[in-house]
């Protein structure tokens, strides 16, 4: 039970569904990383994208913050994590969520509590091919 | 310009960040721990999603009772549209890259300021794949077929 029940984990969630609700309450927006972010590299300055950049940012920092606070309670970073993966990776999260309009928070966190279809079934298509992405890095013998 | 709601992305922004962290949610590999169900599996990513979805379950059809939202004049909601290709595909795409990593965009960005070593490959890397998409399938917003 004690490493099946993870109350940090649980907590964090709390913490970002509080954030989705609140601004999707104060703003009408959808806390959905990707968009907000892909959004920003049409370099207009729309108070749409101000208050995306903003809401990057404070996320960095407080992650930061909450990081330094946390001390030993967090994971020290990951090293010598083979480069090229790590770029294929990034690259096929930011073609991949476009493409879908959305990803773990506007599909996931978001779409799933509108009750929305296509939500769901990107949840579940994502989910299912980090599955077995996952399974291959294991039987390539990159995971250990 | 409206500083209400630009204070409120910050608060938002704020908590979503300190969100992650607590939630372990920053490290990739208890990403991957969750996403490797033939091995070492750990469960921290069901808790958190179990946690944020069921908040936004019970809150989001409640706040979208209102009219208009507080510090705005209307809700931004994508529009009603069917399960299609581009859908499907971008986001198993998206899965392939989470899983090689256990990044997605949010932890990706928080990495900037807790493993910058990887932040400086992935972001960029990201950035460029929201350009290609952008540049090869325009805005990428699905056909609407009606509003909320």
């Amino acid at each position: 039970m004690s490493d099946f029940f993870d109350a940090y984990a649980l907590t964090g969630g709390l913490l970002i569904g509080l954030s989705a609700t609140l601004l999707l309450l104060l703003n009408g927006r959808i806390a959905g990383i990707s968009g907000i972010c892909a959004n920003l590299l049409s370099f207009s300055f729309s108070g749409k994208n101000i208050r995306g950049a903003v809401f990057l940012l404070a996320m960095i920092v407080a992650g930061g913050i909450t990081d330094q606070l946390m001390g030993d309670a967090v994971a020290a970073p990951r090293e010598s994590f083979p480069v090229w993966l790590l770029a294929l990776s990034g690259f096929l999260v930011g073609v991949g969520t476009r493409q879908a309009n959305g990803c773990t928070s506007g599909h996931g966190v978001c779409g799933l509590g509108r009750r929305s279809w296509r939500s769901l079934m990107a949840t579940l298509c994502f989910m299912t091919t980090g599955i077995l992405t996952v399974l291959v890095l294991r039987i390539a013998g990159v995971l250990v | 310009m409206n500083l209400k709601a630009l204070f409120a992305s910050l608060l938002c922004g704020a908590l979503f960040g300190s969100g992650l962290v607590v939630s372990g949610m920053t490290d990739p590999l208890k990403v991957q721990g969750f996403l490797d169900i033939t091995g070492n599996w750990q469960p921290a990513l069901m808790w958190v999603m179990g946690g944020a979805v069921m908040v936004t379950a019970i809150c989001f059809p409640w706040v979208l009772k209102r009219q208009q939202p507080v510090l705005t004049y209307r809700f931004h909601l994508p529009g009603v549209a069917p399960v299609d290709r581009r859908l499907l595909i971008g986001s198993g795409l998206f899965g392939i890259g989470w899983g090689l990593s256990g990044y997605c965009p949010g932890p990706a960005l928080v990495t900037a300021a807790t493993n910058t070593a990887e932040a400086m490959i992935f972001i960029p890397a990201m950035l460029a794949g929201f350009w290609v998409a952008g540049k090869f399938c325009g805005e990428c917003q699905p056909k609407v077929t009606g509003t909320d």
